[in-house]
């Protein structure tokens, strides 16, 4: 009797396990995965050049602006956001963010699937191309 | 202060500041998000194999299973069948509740005076909960991660992201099992600082693992929490990584991810040669994977080589002219 062959077949299995993602992306994989892919613009945004924030802080701190508009407006009752710039926005998903990212898909969704990210927005909000 | 936690902290601190200086200052951004990760997996897969080889090869003369039980006995006597294991099937149910719910720290005790002056041992829950809640939230951040090293992300990592995040609270979503994963983390240090007797028998190589993970549990909550990295730069790094295709994504990503990411470097490399070991260990501990059936069958030492042997009977055929004319009795003719 000699456990030799047991071990080596359980640290085979225990390789083939930690190497999961060497073997999973050959097999199933996209070829272009380690390329995020491009949020899309529409034209409205690409015209509006800056959103509310800088580009580097949108792409970091967009879920943060979000939460504090929905603790003004719903709690405090307040719905006129300035931003950094000096403008001031309607702290609303639906009515500004969305009005120039109309794009749910190829805006908001493409990052979010990339990064598994699976954001509760709209469990409520609706998003244009739904209201058609 | 004691000298063996606080060079584990500053050891830690250190390895943090090398690779935050190393990436914002001198730009060694490969370095640290390429070759570095690559090196530690080799270091791990080789360290690994070659230890749990190298036990292959350690002899086990005696059956030792520690028991807690009756062992199996006439059949009125009750055997204890998962504490005192007779036979394979028993030893696999016993090795599977020991591994996914660490029952021999749920056996911990504490001895101590009870009334007057009378021995006593007390029964102490807190070493197996802090495990058990350590073991596994770190299991389930370390599935999570795999959101960033398979594209396609698979449906489980979706699934335990679901429940990690059902309280739907803070944006971007609180995952429960990174807060507990400090939290036990940080209990498992606060045992091995606070009790005097723990203190005493716990050295670097004991502070050095809880500290680097507190680390990397503190830098990963940081990145999701407060001082926000870029997810999709970390994921396209990760996925560079993962599919041969390493690079370093347009626009960098903060010092932060790079301590993040070196401090779990280490960790993998240092697993092989650390105490980490003990999850290969804990499959292959004589203590533990082995049936208490001694009086029933015999056990040989499987690694036994065959011994040269020389038999009186060979002796005498050797010996057996003098033996006679010296007039030792022989026993064949």
């Amino acid at each position: 009797m000699n456990d030799k062959n047991k071990i080596i077949t359980g640290l085979v299995i225990f390789f083939l396990v930690v190497l999961f993602p060497f073997w999973f992306n050959l097999i199933f994989g996209a070829a272009d995965a380690s390329t995020a892919p491009e949020p899309e613009l529409t034209e409205k945004a690409e015209k509006a050049e800056t959103c509310v924030a800088e580009t580097e802080h949108m792409r970091t701190e967009h879920m943060q602006i979000l939460d504090q508009w929905r603790d003004t407006v719903v709690r405090d009752g307040q719905r006129i956001y300035v931003a950094e710039n000096g403008k001031e926005y309607d702290p609303s998903l639906s009515n500004t963010c969305m009005d120039c990212h109309s794009n749910k898909e190829k805006f908001c969704d493409r990052c979010h699937n990339y990064a598994s990210v699976n954001p509760y927005c709209w469990d409520c909000h609706t998003y244009p191309e739904e209201t058609e | 202060m004691n000298v063996a936690y606080l060079y584990s902290l500053i050891a830690v601190v250190v390895l943090g500041l090398i690779a935050y200086a190393g990436v914002e200052a001198a730009g060694l951004d490969v370095l640290f998000g390429v070759v570095i990760p690559y090196l530690a997996l080799i270091v791990f897969l080789i360290g690994f194999a070659n230890k749990v080889l190298d036990w292959t090869k350690s002899a086990v003369p005696f059956k030792i299973p520690t028991t807690f039980g009756q062992q199996k006995s006439l059949d009125w006597i009750k055997h204890n069948r998962f504490d005192s294991p007779y036979t394979t099937g028993q030893v696999v149910i016993r090795m599977l509740l020991e591994i996914l719910l660490l029952r021999s720290l749920f056996k911990n005790t504490r001895v101590g005076f009870g009334k007057g002056q009378r021995i006593a041992y007390k029964w102490v829950v807190w070493l197996w909960l802090f495990a058990i809640l350590f073991h596994y939230s770190f299991f389930v951040v370390v599935l999570r991660h795999l959101r960033f090293f398979a594209e396609p992300v698979p449906f489980f990592v979706s699934f335990l992201e679901k429940i990690d995040g059902m309280f739907q609270i803070l944006l971007p979503n609180l995952f429960l099992s990174g807060v507990l994963l400090l939290g036990g983390a940080l209990l498992l240090l606060l045992r091995r600082v606070l009790l005097p007797k723990l203190v005493y028998i716990s050295k670097p190589a004991d502070y050095f693992p809880l500290f680097l993970i507190i680390g990397i549990a503190v830098t990963g909550l940081m990145m999701r929490y407060l001082d926000k990295v870029d997810v999709v730069r970390v994921k396209e790094l990760a996925m560079g990584l993962a599919t041969l295709q390493p690079g370093i994504p347009e626009g960098g990503i903060s010092g932060l991810f790079y301590v993040h990411l070196f401090f779990v470097s280490i960790l993998v490399a240092y697993i092989p040669f650390s105490k980490i070991m003990h999850m290969g260990g804990v499959f292959l501990s004589p203590t533990r994977n082995l049936a208490n059936n001694t009086r029933a069958k015999r056990h040989v030492n499987p690694w036994n080589y065959p011994v040269k042997t020389h038999t009186y009977e060979e002796y005498e055929e050797d010996f057996r002219d003098k033996m006679k004319e010296a007039g030792i009795p022989v026993e064949k003719e």
